[in-house]
């Protein structure tokens, strides 16, 4: 299988990163190259292979239902590029 | 005094206890080799201020008896784990200036066995990358060079800065991660020793994530023994990664010297490449010889979906990376390029916040996750996975405690010199993949030099957990190798 200009924008829309028409073609190249290096997976048999879910087989540990951390507003917002009032500004989503 | 900087872990240690030198001594000395290493650019962030207080507070407790295990040893962190009120960046500009305010689980209890940071060590962007040619601090440089030539050589990556600052005797260990081979690749390149834990033997809690099922924290140290006492302390359960498992952790120093007499070796046939270097047969032959001097068996075994291990990775790894890194917004934290709308700011902020290999491995890891095509990749990859997995299950299953392998297909390296196809610096990793495919654990030793003076490591892959019986055959392997340390030139 292979990507066409299309599918690289849409992609790129998918995945939120900007991309400009002169950096389509290359990325076309790039994700085409991958693609054709992964398509030897096709000669594996799969049939009646589960796929992996757990690396390491064992039951996941669950915590009892209860806040155990907060009251860190401060912590929070402290790295964040615009702020008012432990809120995070964004551009106006809703006119 | 000799130059403390040359000291294994082990005997500063030693040296530390019975008081032939302090812990601020030895870590100014490490401070000054750093200072005159920038040159390698292998740390992105030196904390001279904050190790010398912490070798002070340690100096005054070891005076008083107290201490642990790594008490007064200077160690360097990877910039991919987060250190409370240190700028923390992965090597990524999408990061910018962020300063976590918590201690990610590892590099907690270092210091709770009191070692001191030195700084932070640069490293591929997000750990993708086999040169540490993608970090937006710009290359490593490997403290070794070819014999006769001043030729820049990469240190390996994605872990390049932990790797080139062990090798430089810059400090006295560093923390790694492995995802596809990242300790492993850059130990094997520098002459350190680079071990990768069973998947969940280290939490992973407070690392920048990258491929959540792959991703395992181990150290890059001098010596075999040296990252047995490291990995110790990294090791343990942690509430806060469910996928850390809850297990005790062994005195792994206690396997230094053990007899590996009876222990079955295999050798799988499928890591003979075509065209593999005949310096690397080489090497690997030697290796056996050895493990087969000091009383182990040899067995031949084959893992058959060998070949299938890297292809795979390269949906996995990017899929997992493509969900991970959604979380650089440009809103919480980081770089923010502004947008007309929210949406546009996003997508300003992650093209202008990524590095170009990043941005590649997001776009596929997006695709092999979109509608209509999950089936055909993705799952067909964890189908796969199985497969590779199941491979080595039974190997095991026959009696085999080990498999020894070259760690990787050449010695290092130029800067600049690989690239320009993304698949052929993704071979680098051929033989290590196939361990995180597997969560197993692995321990590269470095093991000769090739022709041109540069040095080569073997890799040992283990069973699940068993990390001991790799550091009692690394050991094997380090003592009949010797250590390789590279003539000072920077």
């Amino acid at each position: 299988m292979s990507v066409d200009a299309a599918t690289v924008r849409r992609i790129a829309h998918l995945a939120r990163i900007a991309v400009t028409d002169e950096e389509v073609p290359h990325l076309q190249g790039e994700l085409n190259a991958m693609l054709a290096f992964v398509e030897q997976l096709s000669e594996v048999n799969v049939d009646g292979v589960e796929p992996m879910t757990s690396v390491i087989p064992m039951e996941m540990k669950k915590r009892a239902d209860v806040v155990n951390d907060g009251e860190i507003a401060d912590d929070i917002v402290r790295n964040a590029p615009a702020t008012d009032d432990h809120f995070f500004l964004v551009p106006k989503v809703v006119e | 005094m000799t130059d403390l900087t040359s000291l294994t872990l082990a005997a500063a240690r030693e040296g530390l206890a019975n008081r032939s030198f302090t812990s601020l001594e030895l870590t100014d000395a490490h401070l000054g080799a750093i200072e005159a290493a920038r040159g390698l650019n292998a740390f992105v962030m030196e904390t001279p201020d904050q190790a010398r207080s912490m070798a002070r507070a340690i100096d005054a407790k070891i005076a008083k008896g107290e201490g642990g295990p790594l008490a007064g040893i200077p160690l360097a962190i990877k910039d991919l784990f987060a250190t409370k009120d240190v700028r923390t960046t992965a090597c990524s500009k999408i990061l910018g200036n962020f300063v976590p305010p918590y201690e990610s689980t590892v590099t907690s209890q270092l210091w709770r066995d009191g070692a001191v940071m030195l700084g932070k060590l640069n490293n591929d962007e997000f750990a993708m990358g086999s040169s540490n040619e993608t970090s937006c601090f710009g290359p490593v440089v490997n403290p070794w060079r070819r014999d006769g030539a001043n030729t820049t050589l990469v240190p390996g990556g994605s872990s390049g800065g932990s790797a080139s600052a062990v090798a430089a005797l810059l400090c006295m260990g560093a923390t790694a991660t492995d995802t596809g081979g990242s300790i492993r690749q850059p130990a094997a390149f520098t002459g350190t020793v680079g071990m990768k834990p069973t998947y969940g033997r280290c939490s992973r809690w407070g690392i920048v994530a990258f491929a959540s099922s792959l991703d395992q924290a181990g150290p890059i140290a001098r010596t075999v023994r040296d990252s047995a006492i490291l990995m110790r302390s990294m090791a343990g359960h942690d509430p806060k990664d469910t996928t850390s498992v809850d297990r005790a952790v062994p005195d792994y120093e206690a396997a230094i010297g053990k007899s590996v007499k009876g222990m079955k070796i295999g050798i799988p046939r499928e890591y003979r490449l075509e065209g593999m270097p005949q310096e690397i047969e080489k090497l690997w032959t030697e290796g056996a010889a050895w493990l087969k001097a000091a009383g182990a068996e040899l067995v031949d075994v084959s893992l058959p979906h060998t070949k299938y291990a890297l292809p795979a990775y390269y949906i996995v790894a990017p899929a997992e990376a493509s969900s991970n890194l959604a979380r650089y917004d440009g809103v919480r934290y980081g770089l923010q390029v502004p947008g007309r709308s929210i949406g546009e700011q996003y997508e300003n902020t992650r093209a202008e916040g990524f590095g170009a290999e990043v941005r590649r491995r997001v776009m596929i890891g997006t695709y092999v996750l979109s509608a209509g095509y999950y089936d055909a990749y993705y799952l067909r990859a964890q189908k796969v996975r199985t497969l590779i997995k199941r491979d080595f299950e039974e190997c095991f299953a026959k009696g085999v405690d080990a498999i020894l392998t070259p760690a990787t297909p050449s010695a290092a390296f130029g800067i600049g010199e690989k690239g320009a196809d993304p698949v052929e610096m993704y071979l680098n990793d051929i033989f290590t993949v196939t361990v995180n495919m597997a969560g197993l654990p692995a321990i590269a030793v470095p093991a000769g030099k090739d022709a041109q003076g540069l040095p080569l490591g073997l890799q040992l892959i283990g069973r699940p957990f068993d990390e001991e019986t790799l550091f009692s055959l690394g050991e094997v392997i380090e003592q009949a190798a010797g250590r390789f340390t590279p003539a000072r030139w920077w």
